[in-house]
């Protein structure tokens, strides 16, 4: 997986994050994982297709993401399933949508999908489970952990050398 | 939250009235407080493009507040139709994917303005005001310019 790709969802994300929970963080751990998707708490996929293919993955335990949609809005919500859920795939969808706006800049073309629940325990095995990149956003309000597995789209690379 | 000088509508002084559009509830719920902080009233609410229509209609809003991805119909294809049959509506694109070609191609199909998530409340209230114009006035906080 080249950084090219990976460094705008980075940058999303720590800007995301710093804006809406005004809290210090910091980046822990960062590994490659060549495993499937083993899913850590509440779980949101953004997947993208074109230029660029594959999906983002943000996960939060449900402590934190209640913790996260407060700091969000700028006020104590009640804890609801619902809006945990809500909170993961509307954050995944922000930093999805911010890195896009960096690579759409840069000249890929591809095309973000609504963010959905990843609720099965495991990920699916496949070339877009593998390699994946794991990093870990610490807060003094619990951690946020993004997975992204991306690569380029080589039908889209061959019809552009052969244009 | 910060609160801001209400801004009303100049025709009758009351509360400028929103549609939010947006696929996500918690996003619909964070956009409903900040136009709270504005003094604004939220008019409805949608989950996607077509129901944004529908409830342009019923609700006959002063401002519409619209996402871009969503479910069924996204947002710039509804702003496209919405102002088709209303040429005098005032929609402000909101969403997080904020490259020029989107937003280039928003304004063309009728969209007033573009606001990228996370919304900042300070300039979602200046857009608004932009938006409005001389349709829109700034409340005068009581004793002030006293």
């Amino acid at each position: 997986m080249k950084m090219e790709l990976i460094q705008p969802f980075i940058n999303a994300a720590d800007a995301v994050l710093a804006q809406g929970l005004r809290c210090p963080m910091a980046m822990g751990s960062l590994s490659m994982d060549e495993e499937a998707y083993r899913r850590k708490g509440v779980a949101a996929l953004v997947s993208l297709t074109g230029d660029i293919e594959g999906r983002i993955i943000f996960d939060l335990d449900a402590e934190t993401a209640l913790r996260v949609a407060s700091r969000f809005a700028g006020a104590d919500l009640p804890e609801s399933d619902e809006l945990i859920k809500e909170t993961v795939c509307e954050l995944a969808n922000q930093v999805a949508g911010n890195a896009v706006t960096t690579l759409n800049d840069q000249g890929f073309h591809f095309r973000v999908h609504p963010p959905v629940l990843h609720t099965s325990e495991h990920g699916a095995h496949g070339s877009e489970d593998t390699e994946a990149l794991v990093m870990c956003f610490e807060t003094s309000i619990g951690n946020v952990f993004m997975n992204i597995a991306l690569r380029y789209n080589r039908s889209h690379e061959l019809a552009a050398a052969g244009a | 939250m910060e609160q801001f000088a209400a801004v009303r509508r100049s025709k009758d002084g009351q509360p400028v009235r929103y549609l939010v559009v947006d696929d996500s509830v918690f996003a619909r719920k964070n956009l409903a407080r900040i136009i709270e902080t504005f003094g604004g009233q939220v008019a409805g609410e949608a989950g996607d493009g077509m129901t944004a229509i529908t409830e342009y209609e019923r609700t006959t809003p002063d401002i519409v507040l619209m996402d871009i991805t969503m479910p069924q119909m996204e947002g710039i294809e509804a702003a496209e139709k919405i102002v088709k049959q209303h040429p005098e509506a005032r929609i402000v694109m909101v969403s997080s994917v904020g490259y020029q070609e989107n937003i280039v191609a928003a304004l063309q199909r009728g969209a007033r303005h573009f606001v990228q998530k996370p919304v900042k409340p300070e300039v979602l209230y200046e857009v608004i005001k932009y938006v409005l114009g001389e349709d829109g006035t700034v409340a005068q906080a009581a004793g002030a310019g006293a």
